[in-house]
């Protein structure tokens, strides 16, 4: 596989850019695998990159009911930052952001990871309390963080309202400098390229419809186009479809699916060279290097699959973005879109062995697994070569449900995504 | 948006003046102090999530505040039947 550079840019201008090597080939899949993965997304991906490059574990097969990466990964806000409260979700997304960190370089793949920094915004006494509490713990976590008041916020984000005369009145924010925003499409195709180049077979349009279990372990799975295929060991990878895919090996799990939406204004000129998300007034905003705002806010309340979202939430959502941001007050909407995420009680991932043998699920990341991407897929391959649960994955057990050890993270990791 | 009949008010109203409550039919265990672990967990956790019907409650929060129960198609997003809190569905997945 060739490998990118500058030079190779000038090579291929020579020729028109016509000879580029196709980025992943397209096999057949063969009768049987090491390790399956279900779920070609993001973290499907990166965990069979991770399974192939770090851990040696290379007949492994991903297979994705639809195109690479077309999932959530293409609907997120690509907002990447570690500053969660507990520990156990700190070490696991500050371990994804070490991975961010060099990840361009390790995937010789252009990630266009910005380190352009993010504000959680805080607009009442509690939330400046969480947030100083918060930004306490993720120092004594290694993680960058500072409490800012109005005035450094405003310094920071000039075109936000930090007047007193707003709904709400910024009184401060947390900031961590290293978070910033990823291109997510290229965060798929570059895991997608490393996978291959090491030997992963990815399988498109190819959907998983059972589980073959004998004696409660798993032996493979059936697919619609390619028959049985057996694996050692399965890692089920789905995001919004992780309960149905439960539902079909026997067992349930906490979760439920929601649309989250998501859209992006028209192209302006450079005006927000940060993140900025508020919890209490909901909604969250950056801008792309294409130059449209990319804005988020909250999921719509109800279960659904249907891959767009309710009216009414848009509203909210631009209403929220129109009382941080009065300046954008004009500034119209080009496109809109939803993606189902798979909510947990705790909103807090399971990476998780299952109640059937060598069947392993990574799910439940809701409404922030973008920024796990790279990491989520180390523990989880990690967990899969070994056969037994990374120590960062072991506390997100889906068990955890029945003993109670619980990771709170709503509200408490400034959970708006 | 949802166009919601509400069985108490009689009328269809828009989605908006309706919060979802989420899973219908959870009962509480009689006993809760001798559930299992399991049992507990499975009723404050578990809830069904399935790609097709689902029964659910909604709550008409800006009209008359009262609960009832939904069944919709969770992919189409069509509302097959509404019907009142201790009713049981008639529009049943298979």
């Amino acid at each position: 596989m060739q490998q990118y550079s500058g030079f190779g840019l000038l090579k291929h201008s020579l020729s028109h850019h016509e000879n580029w090597q196709r980025v992943w080939r397209n096999p057949t899949p063969k009768k049987k695998y090491d390790v399956i993965i279900v779920g070609g997304g993001g973290h499907g991906l990166a965990t069979a990159y991770y399974l192939a490059k770090q851990f040696g574990v290379t007949n492994v097969a991903v297979i994705e009911k639809g195109y690479l990466g077309g999932g959530n990964t293409a609907r997120n806000t690509t907002i990447v930052r570690s500053n969660y409260l507990w520990d156990e979700s700190a070490h696991l997304y500050e371990h994804a952001m070490k991975l961010w960190e060099g990840l361009s370089q390790d995937l010789n793949y252009n990630v266009m990871f910005s380190q352009r920094g993010c504000l959680n915004l805080g607009h009442t006494l509690q939330d400046m309390r969480d947030i100083e509490r918060r930004v306490n713990a993720n120092r004594l976590n290694g993680i960058d963080g500072e409490v800012l008041d109005a005035k450094q916020v405003s310094e920071i984000v000039p075109i936000l309202d930090c007047s007193d005369n707003a709904r709400y009145p910024v009184m401060g924010a947390s900031w961590q400098p290293r978070a910033g925003v990823a291109r997510h499409d290229a965060v798929a195709w570059g895991f997608a390229r490393g996978a291959d180049m090491h030997g992963v077979d990815l399988i498109q349009q190819t959907e998983v419809t059972d589980f073959i279990i004998e004696d409660g372990t798993v032996t493979g799975v059936k697919t619609d186009r390619y028959g049985d295929i057996m694996a050692d060991k399965v890692g089920c990878v789905v995001a919004g479809h992780s309960s149905v895919m439960a539902a079909k090996a026997g067992f349930e799990l906490p979760l439920e699916s929601h649309p989250l939406q998501a859209l992006v204004s028209e192209p302006i000129k450079p005006i927000l060279d940060t993140v900025v998300m508020s919890n209490h007034v909901h909604g969250y905003a950056s801008q792309s290097d294409k130059g449209d705002l990319v804005i988020g806010a909250g999921i719509d309340s109800y279960v659904g699959y249907g891959q767009r979202g309710s009216y009414p939430t848009i509203e909210h959502t631009v209403q929220a973005i129109v009382e941080m941001f009065p300046i954008f007050s004009r500034v119209r909407m080009n496109r809109q879109w939803g993606g189902i995420v798979d909510t947990c009680p705790d909103a807090c991932p399971i990476i998780s062995k299952t109640p059937v043998k060598n069947l392993f699920f990574n799910c439940g990341w809701g409404t922030g697994g973008f920024k796990a991407t790279p990491g989520s897929g180390n523990v989880f391959a990690a967990s899969l070569a070994k056969g037994e649960m990374h120590e960062m994955a072991e506390p997100f057990s889906m068990f955890r449900f029945h003993n109670g050890a619980l990771i709170d993270e709503h509200g408490a990791a400034g959970v708006a995504h | 948006m949802f166009y919601i009949y509400c069985p108490y008010c009689g009328e269809h109203r828009e989605e908006e003046e309706f919060h979802n409550h989420g899973q219908a039919h959870i009962e509480r265990p009689a006993d809760p102090d001798s559930c299992t672990d399991e049992e507990w967990g499975n009723y404050m956790f578990f809830r069904k999530s399935p790609k097709g019907l689902h029964h659910e409650i909604w709550d008409h929060v800006a009209g008359c505040r009262k609960f009832f129960n939904v069944t919709r198609d969770t992919v189409t997003y069509e509302i097959k039947e509404v019907y009142k809190m201790g009713e049981q569905p008639k529009v049943v997945a298979e």
